[in-house]
């Protein structure tokens, strides 16, 4: 920049105590000059902004007044549209109430209070050299008196003392972190050989022969209706959720069925919801593609080739259940599912 | 540039500012906005051989003169009535160009020539019928239940509350807002396009209902104040950062400047 505008000079910039005609430091130009407002020089703005200040507060009063009618004379009955209109005009007239109170204050401050500005010289952070000798001398007087260089016992005493103490909480807080440590739990699920497939919320147990071909089932293992009620399921069907598709037998390329088994049951396949990215329900699936999308990072998965990915951050199938039919034509599985659910973790594959 | 540069320390600078920004916002708002859709109720009238005939004019070009598909069109042998009429009364056939998916546009068939070709599609195997009023009837429904069912099956491609969402390279599923009810339930009975299939065993005929009764109640909006399209952080976060955090800087700046 400065050699486009100086073309002609060929001091040395460094050197220079003057380059493109800025001096090398600026003097500090100080506080500039006071300049009186309108409301200090003239008394019919001063007035005037007395008054808008004064409408405000009467306007924020007004609003407080609004707001106590609207809770008393519109109350929500049940209605979205009445529920809606009740908190719009709490939430109005509570905002012009605050909003009236503070663009007032602020314009209070700022129209009538002095304006003068203050200049408050700062100090220096550090004490005189005299406060630090001082204070230096009473750390050591203090470690002299107590003694703690010529008393070993004392020392140690104090010090076991001061470093068993932090485990009181330490220990309580860092033993509930993730509830329990038991990872064994990751590696199966509820399904178990003979276990039947159900239909996600209502429990129906599932027909083969009832599927149409692009059908799509959200699927959970058939339980009680106790055991359904239970803590423990929530847990536990959040691991065991399938999506269960039937594809044009034709269709499918493969599926992960090792030598001499059949996992899947004519054209329909079954794997797991939870994605093998970080734990999403998978489970946009488009009929025509036959991919399943996770809707938090993308990934996706082809159902009629073994769930392997296609595309996105995942970077293993989702783990397929493998299913048969039983003597009344209703789908059950095989067995639960050959790898753990869900995303990787440190000891999955141990 | 440099004018528009120079004046930027102009104390008017954040108004314009704040008002660019909110008609930007209004503007994106409005394009995002869900259009509206047609549909009619359902047409008893039978005529087998003028829906032929329709079929030979307007669809056997992609369907194949026999309707049992080409590689440009699945075939239509036991897709059932209504399917037909979903596709034809929403305007998505006939295709007006090759893309994505076929979109919903004004419908090119009447109703009566909708219903010749369902009968003519039905005649050619047994598929979904076109549903009765009564099954269709949002007041029979019972939306909690309905809630439940859409929530699982549904919601994760058409939103918690219907508002819609995208798929994969330029499909999406469409809001539901204003979807008849009638092509709700073909919908999840035919398994139009990319969405799967819903049979009666899937989801029962009672249980389409209940998730028509949902998502008729969705119809009234949110009880909370504006929903900003119920579309989820990106269109609350644009609303948050813009308006929001816009509305803060002026009010600061306001505090900061001094009065004249």
């Amino acid at each position: 920049m400065s050699e486009n505008q100086n073309p002609n000079t060929s001091q040395d910039v460094t050197t220079s105590t003057e380059t493109a005609g800025h001096p090398e430091r600026f003097s500090d130009p100080g506080v500039p000059e006071h300049r009186a407002r309108l409301t200090d020089t003239d008394p019919k703005a001063n007035k005037r902004s007395e008054r808008i200040i004064v409408l405000l507060f009467a306007l924020s009063c007004l609003g407080a007044i609004a707001s106590l009618v609207a809770y008393f004379t519109v109350r929500p009955d049940g209605t979205t549209d009445q529920t809606r209109l009740s908190t719009l005009l709490l939430g109005v007239t509570m905002a012009i109430s605050l909003l009236g109170i503070g663009i007032a204050a602020i314009h209070w401050a700022k129209a009538l209070m002095s304006d003068h500005e203050h200049v408050d010289e700062r100090h220096d952070l550090k004490s005189s050299p005299e406060v630090r000798e001082v204070a230096v001398k009473h750390l050591t007087d203090g470690v002299e008196d107590s003694g703690i260089g010529r008393r070993g016992v004392l020392k140690g005493a104090a010090v076991s003392a001061l470093a068993l103490f932090p485990l009181t909480f330490a220990v309580p807080l860092i033993s509930s972190v993730g509830g329990d440590w038991n990872i064994s739990k990751f590696r199966h699920t509820i399904w178990t050989s003979g276990k039947r497939l159900a239909y996600d919320p209502t429990g129906r147990p599932i027909k083969a022969a009832d599927l149409t071909v692009g059908s799509v089932a959200h699927v959970i293992p058939e339980e009680s209706e106790e055991y359904m009620a239970s803590h423990e399921w929530i847990t536990e069907k959040a691991k065991a959720v399938v999506l269960l598709v039937r594809l044009n037998p034709e269709d499918i390329r493969s599926d992960q069925s090792p030598e001499g088994e059949t996992w899947s049951y004519d054209g329909i396949v079954a794997y797991s919801k939870i994605c093998t990215h970080v734990g999403c329900p998978v489970a946009l699936y488009e009929q025509q593609t036959h991919h399943l999308l996770c809707p938090c990072h993308q990934s996706t998965f082809d159902m009629a080739d073994g769930a392997k990915v296609v595309f996105g951050p995942a970077n293993r199938p989702l783990p397929q259940l493998p299913i048969a039919v039983d003597d009344e034509g209703y789908l059950v599985a095989q067995d639960d599912f050959a790898e753990p659910v869900g995303p990787s973790y440190w000891e999955r594959l141990k | 540039m440099k004018a528009l540069a120079a004046r930027r320390h102009h104390r008017a600078a954040p108004v314009v500012l704040m008002l660019l920004a909110l008609l930007l916002t209004g503007g994106v708002y409005a394009v995002l906005a869900p259009s509206s859709a047609t549909a009619d109720t359902a047409s008893t009238a039978n005529d087998v051989e003028e829906g032929e005939r329709l079929f030979q004019a307007n669809c056997a070009t992609c369907h194949g003169p026999d309707a049992e598909g080409t590689s440009e069109a699945p075939s239509l042998v036991g897709v059932g009535a209504a399917a037909v009429d979903f596709q034809v009364s929403t305007g998505r056939m006939p295709m007006q160009a090759n893309g994505p998916q076929a979109l919903e546009k004004p419908r090119q068939m009447d109703e009566e020539q909708t219903a010749q070709l369902a009968a003519y599609v039905a005649s050619l195997g047994p598929g979904p019928e076109i549903p009765t009023d009564e099954m269709v009837d949002a007041e029979a429904g019972d939306a909690s239940n309905g809630a439940l069912i859409f929530r699982t099956n549904c919601a994760m491609c058409h939103n918690a509350v219907g508002a819609g969402g995208a798929l994969s390279e330029g499909k999406f599923a469409p809001a539901l807002y204003d979807v008849s009810e009638r092509n709700i339930y073909q919908a999840m009975a035919t398994g139009p396009q990319s969405m799967p299939v819903f049979n009666d065993a899937t989801i029962t005929p009672d249980e389409k209902r209940d998730v028509i009764a949902y998502l008729v109640e969705q119809r009234d909006g949110s009880a909370g104040g504006l929903s900003l399209g119920s579309l989820g952080p990106v269109s609350e976060g644009l609303w948050a950062w813009v308006v929001g955090l816009g509305l803060m800087i002026g009010a600061a700046v306001w505090i900061g400047a001094k009065s004249s």
